[in-house]
């Protein structure tokens, strides 16, 4: 009877020393996200405070964040064209008026996701197999190529971006090589990670017959993994599209040079109109490769 | 032996072969398909290059000067002034700072949005359907253009990105949360009810507990790409380590540009380890 009490007495002591260190643990994380909360705060200036002329002609200081909202609601009130029922099709053709010129940087913009993910494929295809760990000839290589993928996408493309337009020009050139730099980081990962799910006992198979490196992954990892592969290629090609349709923005060619020439020259319902476009054809692309996708996975089940 | 068979194994081999091709070689229509594919995705490709200008002297002459550029990597370029070193420290803890604040607010604004998405709370499906759609809009504009918009009404400086951030995560977030808040068992909610629980109850106490640890994670992994995607947001002038990067390339000093790159690399990596170590101690 003694020993059992005293066990619930030990229990409880230990509960509650228990409770107190986790308590204690939780006010003090909660304090320091709080204080990194107020610190971020204070470093984004949402204390800071502005002067502002009021349409009295009175000059007050407010807190900066409330007197930027009225002119955010200014500023997205200038984009909506005025849009009249009665004069649709012409109010649409001054709103859309360089629709020549955009149609044709449209085409480009696709033009520069589709080449920089063909590039990013290639190469985040043949170096996902020297990444993969249970794949690679080497431990170093695997390591080594590991790290250049992680580099090489931990840049934006937009710095890679400046960095190609810096040498090769102002164009749609620099855009694919930059948007193609950065989709083989990424891709070679996700590449790399898929070959790593894979079952090994074919490649086993292969290199019993004495097959070489190459031919072990080309007929013993490549079958598995292709659907994954296009799966990911597909997704990489939408997320490119919208990269190419903004990247024009420091002279690497697509729709994104247009966003900048209206921003300067407060064009701002040619900013909607870009706006609009490159939704629409963003929807479209998603929605289009998704079908793609869905029959893709259902064909390479069919075959292989 | 071979006389009591009327056939030679050729024979055999060859009869077999007409009666089951498909065994022996796959058909040619099947053989060109890899072919076939290729070749079709090629063309877009070389028309591209061709369209580009993207011939071989032009490849010599912009990997002459890309080879001249990345010859400034090393030796890495150091800064020897505390003036110089606190400007570079200062960007970084700003991008930093922006991706954090505009991690938290974009999650805060899109928890209560999340669950007007979620099918087992949000009881009326043309609501539901109006919420992710706009979700999908909220998604659909680049994060860059929002920040673009934001300088406009901010001015330069980390707010604008801060801004640009938590908008453009608002959508994706509230998707995310309402998926993992739909993946929830139902039972716990049942026994809430049961036990006369009221429906704000039955989200505190049997929804959320399932839902947030995967929340949790959804948010830390996104705080990673936006520390990453943060840094473009300073070239269009929305604060950061963007800026001043952009600053060096436009100057063209090089040597700077690389160690200021190297330092995001570094940066991203502290990042990444912090919130691997802090994925493990919450979830």
């Amino acid at each position: 009877m003694t020993d059992l009490s005293l066990a619930i007495r030990n229990f409880e002591t230990d509960y509650a020393d228990a409770r107190k260190s986790a308590r204690r643990v939780q006010a003090v994380s909660t304090l320091l996200f709080l204080s990194a909360v107020l610190f971020s705060a204070y470093v984004g200036g949402f204390f800071a405070f502005t002067d502002v002329t009021l349409p009295s002609g009175e000059r007050v200081s407010m807190l900066k964040i409330w007197a930027g909202l009225p002119r955010l609601g200014e500023y997205l009130e200038k984009t909506i064209p005025t849009l009249r029922f009665a004069t649709l099709g012409s109010d649409l053709a001054e709103w859309f008026w360089r629709w020549e010129t955009w149609l044709r940087l449209l085409w480009e913009t696709i033009l520069i996701a589709y080449a920089a993910t063909v590039l990013g494929v290639a190469g985040g295809f043949l170096l996902s197999f020297l990444a993969a760990r249970n794949l690679s000839p080497g431990r170093p290589v695997s390591v080594v190529v590991r790290r250049y993928l992680e580099i090489i996408r931990t840049v934006p493309e937009m710095v890679w971006a400046l960095i190609f337009v810096f040498c090769f020009g102002v164009g749609p050139l620099a855009g694919v090589l930059a948007i193609g730099v950065h989709a083989t980081g990424s891709l070679g990962k996700l590449y790399s990670e898929a070959n790593e799910n894979i079952d090994m006992r074919p490649l086993d198979g292969i290199k019993a017959s004495g097959g070489n490196w190459f031919q072990q992954m080309r007929y013993g990892a490549v079958p598995q993994v292709i659907p994954n592969v296009i799966s990911y290629t597909l997704l990489r090609f939408e997320i490119n599209v919208r990269s190419s349709s903004i990247i024009g923005y420091v002279g690497a060619g697509g729709l994104g040079q247009e966003i900048r020439t209206a921003m300067s020259l407060q064009e701002y319902t040619d900013l909607s109109a870009l706006f609009v476009i490159i939704l629409f054809s963003v929807t479209v692309i998603d929605f289009l490769s998704e079908r793609l996708r869905h029959r893709i996975i259902g064909i390479s089940e069919h075959w292989t | 032996m071979t006389d009591a068979h009327p056939h030679s194994d050729a024979d055999f081999v060859s009869g077999a072969k007409a009666r089951l091709p498909g065994a022996f070689e796959r058909p040619l229509i099947h053989r060109m398909m890899p072919a076939a594919i290729v070749a079709a995705l090629a063309v877009p490709f070389v028309y591209s290059a061709v369209a580009f200008g993207a011939t071989p002297a032009r490849f010599i002459e912009g990997l002459t000067r890309l080879g001249n550029i990345l010859s400034f990597m090393f030796p890495p370029h150091i800064w020897t002034t505390w003036q110089e070193w606190s400007e570079i420290l200062e960007g970084l803890g700003e991008t930093v700072v922006m991706a954090f604040l505009g991690t938290l607010l974009g999650a805060l604004a899109a928890l209560p949005l999340a669950l007007l998405g979620a099918k087992n709370i949000m009881p009326f499906s043309w609501l539901r359907l109006l919420s992710r759609r706009g979700f999908d809009a909220l998604r659909a504009v680049e994060q860059i253009i929002l920040a673009l918009i934001f300088i406009r009404a901010f001015g330069l400086g980390p707010m604008a990105g801060i801004l640009a951030i938590a908008v453009s995560e608002i959508g994706t977030f509230a998707k995310l949360f309402a998926e993992a808040i739909e993946n929830t068992s139902r039972k716990p909610v049942d026994g809430v009810k049961a036990s006369g629980g009221s429906n704000m109850q039955a989200i505190r106490y049997a929804i959320m507990p399932q839902a947030l640890p995967v929340i949790l994670s959804i948010i830390l992994y996104n705080f990673e790409s936006n520390a990453r995607s943060g840094t473009i947001l300073g070239i269009v002038g929305a604060g950061g380590i963007g800026f001043l990067l952009a600053d060096r390339m436009h100057a063209f000093r090089w040597p700077e540009a690389w160690s200021i790159i190297f330092l995001i690399i570094a940066t991203v990596y502290c990042i990444d380890a912090a919130s691997a170590w802090l994925r493990k101690r919450l979830i």
